[in-house]
């Protein structure tokens, strides 16, 4: 208390509730000068809710926000920007076709009389980032520049209005072990200038590394502030999720049988017509769970559409057992044997404003029992779901109540239900845990072991090195659309796939 | 019973609510236009009832003008259900029209099967007229409501080359009239009525709505329009041809929207005017589809609304000399407060769904957060 | 050679009312709110240029009267454009449906006002004064284009003037950047402090006002009265004219014009004799297939507004 002048930003008793739900509950918390704060919480804990008030987003029902021993209502984002506020966020809030020096000036332009002056800004955009060695080009254009890059220009747009309190929204998960690590760089840079920062991530890692003091957040309540160097992570594990953890999967070894997916030399382009997927090759094994490991956005989506059907493939094989997938339609490769958990379960998943008897049926509505003669069987369809619901635990009122009224972890529950009902050869799963709590994931990876254990071929692409670490029985590293390793979990340990997925260093191939 | 307990769910949503609030407010609205107009609303008012049931001709007539909203209403559902605006059955009007013009005037078939045929025709050219927006769509990415504006246009000015060069009757401004044998009037009950069209798409009409509603919740064609709507990558995921099924629905918009071009020639005027614009009835069942909640019943129920208020508007100006254009003000209004459903919920502050919502948005944001 | 220079001319002359409403569709469209409204503000437009001139001409003003009109189109029209702002803008509903019903809204009412104030006529009284062509001093004793550009309606260069100030704005100062973003990302200009439904609101009345000159300068160029069929389908063509010009202010003005060269050539060919056996409509019908194949053979990389008919929530991503 003495050293008031220190705290750059309190928070007391701030609350938000969405509807019934409290997403924030009488949370405090201070920010001091030039430390780094971390947020640690689980997905759905409520940090970027409570950041979002910070800036301003969302209003808080209850509770004060004070900015340097100001209290301030921040009704808007402008009045959290005046104050020195400014915020990196997950989805960068950048516009694809403007330029850099756009982006960054865009709510605070300077002007030649009424004209805009985009010159003057572009100096003083090279001038900061000079400073800071940020190495932007003030005329490129947002769309034609990289990920990495991206989040510096979000990092510019707050320095460039002055501000001197950053907030960073996940900030690591789009981004390279080498990109976190110069990431990290510029944190210590901008705090050594005396800039205050709070990050919120769940990777306990990055917080070991980067953060003097970290606020762990359960449930929408703060639950504890600790001191990073006094603390360890199976401390900060445990706080966040609120009882002992387990941080590995039980399972048996795997008995790999013979040949169940064959990818072979299999060349596809992305949605903007480039090249993703250049000869690639692999195999997955009855009995096996295969995990792909490597960072957001080098092929692995292109690579699971491609086996699902979903995306068209220049060249190459891809055949399960001995029949031909490629270029399939999906209902084809579905039929075939291939079940898909899809990575954006709101997008592929699930019809959101379908029932949950809609929606379990989705893959399968057009064959008997589920049609006859082109009429939907609506009973049959009723009693299935509900088995669905009672074997898998999906808590709902009912299987007629809309999916999107259910929770992250039930909608995923309804779509591995589905998709494992479908008796297929092959389960590819992507991303199958995101946005999920603890207990939901555990029930992930028990259902995709128990896949396994039951001589299916499983494969499992995630951005998540733990998930990959304790659920896959062989890893390959995905990078720049091309396989570049090959390892187990036991062989390997995290720093060596980093620098793998991160293209540096290659190795395996030698597999039986 | 399960019946019943469906429609009484249904009323519980607030969007009926939104709806009935509405039409009411609508009324009132109007009301207060011609009281501070200088007429009297109640007297309209009742000349307009009047004017819907006063006689078994005007009944007639009423229902005359539902048929066409009933139809039109339910082609903008379908393509709505689908994902799409259809403001093009407006032309899809026109090119059923025309299809059963030529038909009707051009060859000669016994009666009933003339009738018939001229019908199928006009309602498959309504149908490819529709499909062309759908293609236009998924092979071109054209936004469908331009190329339905462009369409509306192309295929007014069509009928006019179509009917100038080949079956002018000159000096008036119209094509020539059909053979009596495609005639689709039901001479009898027409008599019945005192001389007022009623024509076989009545019972159409009828069969369009139960058989709308069988389509899109029983049928496997319906649950893949909806899923395609709905969520256009689940359905591709699925597994279902999304193109296709986009194209299906806009062929089934258009078969409704040609349809009720046919019952216009064949069952009203005999012939096709040569009009500076469409007729209005596309966009007409814009807002009976909106005010329906893309639902049959709905449907049924607001086509009837709005038919009969438009017919109604004539008594307005006979019996109490109001300008019939109040009715379309009305229906105007009715449609603005059920497409911002949030001016409502603010004046009524009415049990909002803003619960269920807001944890929504919550679950959204546990995905990425 | 003549008739070049009277095809010129009639060019500019049709076009003049697609210039303006295309330019308040372009002003709309490009923070991202659907103008299907437009039609709707024209007829307003129009119909206040028909009665405000009446009155005007009534009190005396004379020459001055049609200029009392053209100024009222858009101070009444801003009844009809803020309905637009308030239901798409304010209240989320959708911005098709929002357009098409102010333009019901607006046709209905305004015949129903002239009834009311004309004793049940179905139109305003022809105006003795309209706007009169203007000859520039010099210029205008050109050949050919002397009579093709510089005798027009004062009107007409008054939406040449607005077209480049409207692309000034656009592309070079502070304000067309933040209304550019807010309809390509509305998310990152609200983060930026663009307070996004603000500006949407304002575009939706400041194009609606922008549209309804377009309805004026029908009934003051054109007809010299205000019915049901004055205005009848161009606010339409004027949308097609800002999507042909792909959402740029200067390739809607091209559109414009050439949407307005289309109608002009049908005039002229009506007077050719070898060009008989065509039917009119043929002419009527270019525009929409023109823009239509122009879709077809454009549409693949497409240059709309990121967020065109997005409604913005801020709690949204």
């Amino acid at each position: 208390m003495a050293e008031q002048h220190d705290i750059v930003l309190q928070l007391k008793g701030l609350t938000k509730r969405f509807g019934e739900f409290v997403a924030n509950d009488h949370i405090d918390l201070e920010l001091r000068k030039g430390e780094v704060l971390a947020l640690l919480g689980e997905n759905g804990a409520g940090k970027s809710t409570l950041m979002n008030m910070v800036f301003g987003l969302y209003q808080p029902e209850e509770g004060e926000i004070w900015v340097k021993g100001q209290q301030l209502t921040m009704d808007t984002p402008s009045v959290a920007i005046e104050h020195g506020i400014g915020m990196v966020h997950q989805h960068f809030k950048l516009v694809p076709p403007f330029t850099v020096t756009e982006n960054i000036i865009l709510g605070m332009e300077t002007k030649k009389g009424l004209r805009l002056d985009k010159k003057s800004a572009a100096a003083r955009i090279q001038e900061l980032s000079d400073m800071y060695k940020l190495n932007l080009k003030p005329h490129a254009r947002i769309d034609s520049i990289s990920v990495g890059m991206q989040q510096r220009v979000e990092i510019m747009k707050i320095l460039y209005r002055g501000a001197d309190i950053l907030i960073f929204d996940e900030p690591t998960a789009v981004l390279t072990p080498q990109e976190i690590s110069e990431l990290l760089g510029i944190f210590r840079k901008l705090t050594k200038e005396g800039k205050s920062i709070i990050v919120i991530t769940h990777k306990l890692k990055e917080i070991m590394e980067a953060a003097d003091r970290c606020t762990v957040i359960r449930r929408g309540k703060v639950i504890d502030t600790l001191i990073v160097k006094d603390t360890t992570p199976q401390q900060l594990a445990e706080r966040m999720v609120g009882h002992n953890v387990k941080l590995t999967v039980d399972k048996e070894d795997a008995k790999p049988a013979e040949t169940m997916l064959h990818v072979q030399d299999i060349w596809a382009k992305d949605d903007s017509g480039h090249d993703m997927l250049k000869g690639l090759s692999f195999e997955v094994k009855a009995g096996e769970i295969v995990g792909i490991a490597g960072v957001d956005g080098n092929g692995q989506t292109e690579l699971v559409e491609a086996i699902s059907g979903m995306r068209p493939t220049q060249k190459g094989k891809i055949q399960l057992g001995s029949d031909e997938l490629t270029n399939r339609n999906p209902r084809d490769v579905s039929e075939i044997g291939v079940g898909h958990i899809p990575q954006d379960r709101h997008k592929h998943g699930l019809v959101l404003d379908f029932t949950i008897e809609e929606n379990s049926v989705l893959k399968s509505y057009f064959k008997s029992p589920w049609t006859k003669n082109g009429i939907i069987q609506s009973d049959i369809i009723k009693e299935e779901t509900e088995r669905y619901v009672k074997d898998y635990d999906i808590r709902t009122p009912g299987t007629g109540v809309l999916a999107r009224s259910l929770s992250g972890g039930n909608q995923q529950k309804i779509i591995i239900a589905r998709e494992i009902e479908r008796k297929p050869r092959l389960l590819i799963a992507a991303q199958p845990t995101r946005g999920l709590d603890v207990g939901a994931i555990s029930f992930v990876h028990k259902q995709l072991i128990a896949e396994r254990d039951a001589g299916k071929g499983v494969l499992l692409v995630s951005f998540e090195l733990e998930e990959i670490m304790n659920v896959a029985d062989r890893i390959l590293v995905i990078f720049n659309g091309q396989i570049v390793g090959e390892t187990t979990p036991k062989q390997t340990n995290e720093q060596e796939l980093g620098l793998m997925m991160a293209g540096k260093l290659e190795r395996g191939f030698a597999h039986v | 019973m399960s019946k019943m307990k469906g429609l009484v769910t249904r009323l519980r949503q607030e969007s009926v609510w939104i709806s009935l609030l509405s039409i009411v407010i609508g009324l009132i609205i109007g009301a207060i236009v011609m009281l501070v107009s200088g007429y009297d609303p109640l007297l309209a008012y009742q000349s307009l009832v009047e004017k819907i049931v006063g006689n078994s001709y005007d009944f007639g007539e009423t229902l005359r003008a539902v048929v066409p909203l009933i139809m039109t209403g339910l082609a903008v559902a379908v393509a709505f259900r689908a994902g799409l605006f259809n403001i093009g059955v407006e032309g899809q009007i026109v090119m059923g029209s025309i299809g059963a013009l030529l038909v009707g005037h051009f060859v000669s078939l016994p009666p009933v099967i003339h009738g018939i045929v001229a019908m199928i025709v006009g309602t498959l050219v309504g149908g490819l007229w529709g499909m062309l927006v759908a293609w236009l769509k998924t092979s071109r990415g054209i936004n469908e409501v331009i190329s339905c504006i462009m369409l509306n246009w192309c295929a007014l000015y069509i009928s006019h080359i179509v009917i100038r060069t080949l079956m002018e009757e000159s000096g008036t401004g119209r094509s020539k009239l059909i053979q009596e044998s495609a005639s689709i009037q039901l001479d009898s009950l027409s008599a019945w009525m005192d001389g007022a069209r009623i024509h076989w798409g009545f019972a159409i009409a009828i069969i369009a709505v139960i058989g709308y509603s069988f389509f899109m919740n029983k049928t496997k064609w319906g649950y893949e329009i909806r899923a395609v709507g709905s969520n256009r990558h689940a359905a591709h995921y699925a597994g279902m041809k999304v193109n296709s099924t986009v194209l299906r629905a806009f062929f089934i918009s258009g078969m409704l929207g040609g349809m009720v071009g046919t019952f216009e020639v064949l069952g009203v005027f005999k012939y096709v005017a040569i009009a500076p614009a469409t007729s209005g009835l596309g966009f007409d069942g814009i807002a009976v589809a909106l005010l329906g909640m893309n639902t049959a019943i709905g449907i049924f129920f607001s086509a009837i609304l709005f038919g009969a208020l438009m017919y109604g508007a004539q008594g307005m100006s006979f019996g109490a000399d109001v300008p019939g254009e109040v009715v379309r003000m009305i229906i105007s209004i009715i449609i603005f407060f059920t497409a911002a459903p949030g001016l409502l919920r603010m004046f009524f502050k009415l049990r909002t769904r803003k619960g269920r919502k807001g944890a929504n948005a919550n679950g959204n944001d546990s995905v990425s957060s | 050679m003549e008739m070049i220079a009277f095809l010129l001319n009639g060019t500019f002359v049709f076009a003049t009312a697609l210039i303006f409403a295309a330019l308040g569709g372009l002003i709309t469209e490009r923070t991202g709110v659907i103008n299907l409204g437009l039609e709707g503000f024209m007829v307003s437009g129009a119909f206040t240029a028909g009665v405000v001139s009446y009155y005007a001409e009534q009190a005396g003003l004379g020459a001055a009267s049609p200029w009392m009109g053209f100024l009222a189109a858009p101070i009444f029209t801003l009844l009809f454009a803020a309905l637009h702002a308030v239901a798409s803008v304010k209240f989320k509903a959708n911005q098709v449906i929002s357009g098409l019903v102010v333009n019901m809204l607006a046709s209905s009412s305004t015949f129903f006002l002239v009834k009311l104030l004309f004793d049940g006529a179905a139109e305003t009284p022809i105006l003795n004064h309209v706007f009169n062509k203007v000859y520039i001093p010099i210029l205008s004793d050109l050949p050919i284009v002397g009579e093709g550009l510089f005798r027009l309606y004062p009107v007409t260069y008054i939406a040449l003037i607005l077209a480049a100030i409207i692309y000034f704005i656009m592309f070079h100062t502070p304000l067309g950047l933040r209304m550019r973003a807010v309809g390509e990302h509305p998310g990152s200009a609200d983060t930026a402090g663009v307070r996004v439904n603000r500006l949407r609101f304002l575009a939706v009345l400041a194009g609606g006002m922008v549209a309804s000159l377009g309805g004026a300068t029908v009934t003051l160029t054109a007809n010299s009265s205000f019915a049901f069929h004055t205005i009848s389908g161009q606010g339409y063509i004027a949308l097609a004219a800002v999507i042909f010009g792909r959402w740029h202010p200067i390739g809607a003005l091209g559109a414009a014009i050439f949407f307005g060269f289309a109608q002009a050539l049908k005039d002229q060919m009506q007077i050719v004799e070898a060009a008989k056996f065509i039917p009119n409509e043929v002419f009527y019908l270019l525009p929409y297939v023109l823009t239509l194949v122009v879709l077809i053979f454009t549409s693949k990389r497409s240059s709309s507004p990121a967020a065109l008919g997005e409604p913005y929530e801020p709690g949204k991503r």
